[in-house]
């Protein structure tokens, strides 16, 4: 329909010959609507098979006893209605506990991991707009974490964490003394500094990229109009740059919270498949709940859940950027 | 024009569709000139070197039966996982290994072909295995989900020249013993004893051991779980107080879970490790045989009212079949061939295990000290875990307490009485 309409649109005011060519040439009548949705058909097939039937199948497993007696026909698996959520939701229940527990640890973690990564992002970005010799290079270097495969990058950060022969430990307690006891860095409540550390690291060269691109989407008059107007450096980021850079920094925050807030990768390979309470992150604790001690059903509900809570988060930051937007 | 691509589009996915048609086509009647995929458990010192043990045995086989086998070998970490993914969408290998301790719960999905008298008689039949490896295979009751292939039990390994060094002429008896042994061997760059204490399966282990001798259970006879016993609450105390009161271990082995615990005895920074079968292993890291003693797992010095004289697990591996199989005679005929007199002797020989079928035991690669030792705990002083379904999800919960127990420990917060129970209540609550 809509290649249909804006082929009129461009074609009609000035160019009726042409126009009416294709419609002479096109046989009339049934082939000419189902065409689009023939072309379409590809991806309405392919975003059923991976986003809308595993979801729906997901939800369907939340509301069966589905263990390790059902798994291989999974279809037969007895229906409890609401109890797995009953179940997962009762704080008082050891399983409510640790889903809220590990879900409190995954909001600290996501606001840490974002707010550090921004920051880091955006200062090396500015720092980096002007030209000067070692920039290229320095970028490049920059951007390593990004591109090195996720379980090389963790897997070498729990070397280095190790509480005897790690690097870390080496350097604060060796080399600069800032320590006299070596502490763990992978098991107890340094932990989640571990896994925050390594969490911004991955993730802020993406920060870094996404406002470099903003930067240089800035026209070069607004900082000389500011800078007539005897604006200074941080006079001018917080009202030409910032301002600026609004539109990217929106989506590069939700991209950011919504990656961070499932990561999976990062505790998995930094801990192994059980982390420690600290930094026991909620997706880690659904995989738990839900492949290592065979608890699908309980598993799927926890899942419907943080889904429902993504959904919701998103949907209102997106209501209340956008008015703000219509606002300014 | 969209008719023609229509056409086109039409003759490519007809034209796919019988290729994959021709995929299929591939089975033939009889054995020969099929392809088995096996999924090998990790026996030796790493992936590589268990490709490289198994290839020419594979092709001895291919050359007696015309079967090729594919072999995947893959690690433990992963195993539980993969087999559970293959048990439900019923794709995956043929043949697979599975440590024995699982075979309960992955019976329970019905993914696995039963080993009753018929299908045992294909393999040699039942009376070729040694009862408690066979009985270690599946639920109590129900034909055996698998067949054992390597069996292994717990032992006390200690560093010859650490202890004469030390004065001590004889390897502990008692956990009193193994605690006083190892203040006297810890000092310097050595501790006295070595744990695996971040890996949940090692720490499921010993909390079995541990609780049958002090007279607990980890499930009633009707399968549910009793992780808060006060007597599990002695046992798991017991086990991390090793590191906790008596500080025989380094704290730094709380975050251990890739077998360092092997690598810092075969280095001389532990004089004891508690593990099974690990000669193949210290081998391999260049700690020569006549470097260290074996002796078997201690026990309490006064066991309390219902202790048991059990000192390990009946650990082991064993040979699974999944039902999806297209093959099921060459699978069989795989697995007869694996549970043979000579590959049994071959592979237990390289691997430091010992055979799963009685008609070798008395072949003389299995008289080493450390065999010796192994066998005589097997035949005497070992238990098989809870034959529960619930088995697998017990290792996870209990193991995942006890490395959060030894991290508290190392970390230097008390380990009570009270803190323990509170672990284990939480994982028994966690099991639904």
């Amino acid at each position: 329909m809509a290649t249909t309409t804006s082929a009129r649109d461009v074609a009609a005011p000035e160019r009726p010959a042409r126009r009416a060519a294709p419609v002479r040439r096109r046989s009339p009548g049934r082939r000419r609507s189902l065409l689009p949705y023939l072309l379409l058909a590809p991806a309405v097939v392919l975003e059923l098979a991976v986003h809308v039937v595993p979801m729906l199948v997901g939800a369907w497993m939340s509301l069966r006893e589905l263990t390790q007696f059902h798994i291989r026909d999974w279809s037969t698996a007895p229906f409890v209605g609401w109890d797995n959520y009953r179940v997962v939701l009762d704080v008082d229940s050891a399983v409510g506990a640790q889903l809220l527990h590990s879900f409190g640890v995954t909001v600290g973690y996501t606001v840490a991991s974002v707010g550090l990564s921004w920051v880091l992002g955006t200062t090396a970005a500015v720092l980096l707009q002007r030209p000067f010799r070692g920039r290229a290079v320095l970028r490049a270097l920059f951007l390593t974490p990004y591109a090195l495969p996720v379980y090389t990058a963790v897997i070498t950060w729990s070397f280095l964490f190790q509480r005897d022969t790690g690097l870390v430990n080496h350097v604060l307690v060796d080399q600069l003394h800032l320590l006299d006891d070596r502490p763990f860095w992978l098991i107890g409540e340094n932990s989640f500094v571990a896994l925050l550390t390594v969490s911004v690291w991955r993730s802020w060269p993406f920060a870094f990229l996404c406002v470099m691109a903003g930067l240089q989407n800035i026209p070069g008059e607004l900082y000389e109009a500011a800078a007539m107007d005897g604006a200074g450096f941080w006079r001018r980021l917080r009202s030409v740059t910032l301002p600026m850079l609004r539109p990217v920094n929106l989506v590069l925050v939700l991209v950011l919270f919504l990656w961070t807030f499932n990561d999976f990768n990062t505790p998995y390979v930094l801990f192994g498949g059980s982390a420690p309470e600290q930094a026991n992150l909620i997706s880690l604790h659904i995989y738990r709940s839900s492949f290592k001690t065979w608890d699908f059903g309980a598993g799927s509900a926890m899942s419907v859940l943080l889904l429902l809570f993504l959904l919701l988060v998103t949907a209102g930051y997106l209501l209340l950027t956008n008015r703000r937007r219509n606002d300014a | 024009m969209s008719r023609r691509h229509l056409a086109i589009l039409t003759a490519a996915v007809l034209a796919a569709t019988t290729l994959t048609a021709c995929g299929d086509s591939g089975d033939s009647s009889g054995a020969a000139g099929k392809t088995l995929t096996y999924w090998a458990s990790n026996q030796g010192a790493s992936l590589e070197a268990d490709k490289q043990t198994l290839q020419p045995e594979l092709d001895k086989f291919e050359q007696q039966t015309g079967i090729k086998v594919n072999v995947e070998v893959v690690p433990w970490s992963d195993l539980l996982n993969r087999l559970l993914t293959a048990a439900t969408s019923g794709q995956g290998p043929d043949v697979v290994n599975i440590g024995n301790t699982w075979s309960a719960s992955l019976q329970a999905t019905g993914a696995l072909v039963e080993f009753d008298d018929a299908t045992l008689a294909k393999v040699g039949g039942k009376d070729r295995f040694v009862p408690a490896a066979l009985a270690a295979a599946g639920a109590p009751g129900k034909p055996p989900a698998a067949v054992p292939l390597y069996s292994l039990a717990y032992a006390l390994y200690y560093n010859k020249k650490a202890f004469a060094d030390a004065g001590v002429t004889s390897p502990p008896t008692t956990w009193e013993q193994v605690a006083e042994v190892g203040r006297k061997l810890t000092g310097g760059d050595r501790w006295g004893l070595a744990v695996e204490g971040a890996n949940p399966s090692e720490n499921a282990h010993h909390a079995f051991t541990f609780s049958q001798q002090y007279g607990g259970e980890w499930f009633d006879s009707a399968g549910k779980p009793t992780f808060d016993t006060p007597q599990n609450v002695t046992a798991v105390k017991r086990y991390v107080d090793l590191m906790a009161v008596d500080r025989i271990v380094n704290p730094s082995n709380a975050e251990y879970a890739q077998n360092q615990s092997v690598s810092d005895f075969a280095n001389g920074k532990a004089a004891m490790l508690l593990w099974q079968a690990a000669g193949s292993n210290l081998k391999s890291q260049n700690m020569a045989p006549d470097a260290y003693g074996i002796a078997p797992v201690p026990f309490p010095a006064a066991p309390p009212a219902g202790g048991k004289k059990v000192n390990s697990m009946v650990a082991g591996i064993n040979m699974a079949v999944f039902k999806h199989t297209k093959n099921t005679d060459a699978a069989l005929e795989f697995v007869k061939f694996m549970t043979s007199d000579a590959e049994q002797v071959a592979l237990n020989r390289t691997y430091g295990s010992l055979p799963a079928v009685a008609t070798v035991a008395g072949d003389p690669a299995f008289a080493a000290p450390e065999q010796k030792v192994l066998q005589q705990t097997l035949a005497t002083t070992a238990a098989p875990l809870p034959q529960v379904p619930d088995e697998s999800t017990f290792e996870t919960l209990v193991g995942t307490a006890i490395k959060e127990l030894f991290a508290d420990a190392a970390s230097g917060r008390p380990v009570t009485e009270e803190s323990v129970r509170q672990k284990l209540t939480r994982a028994q609550q966690q099991m639904r």
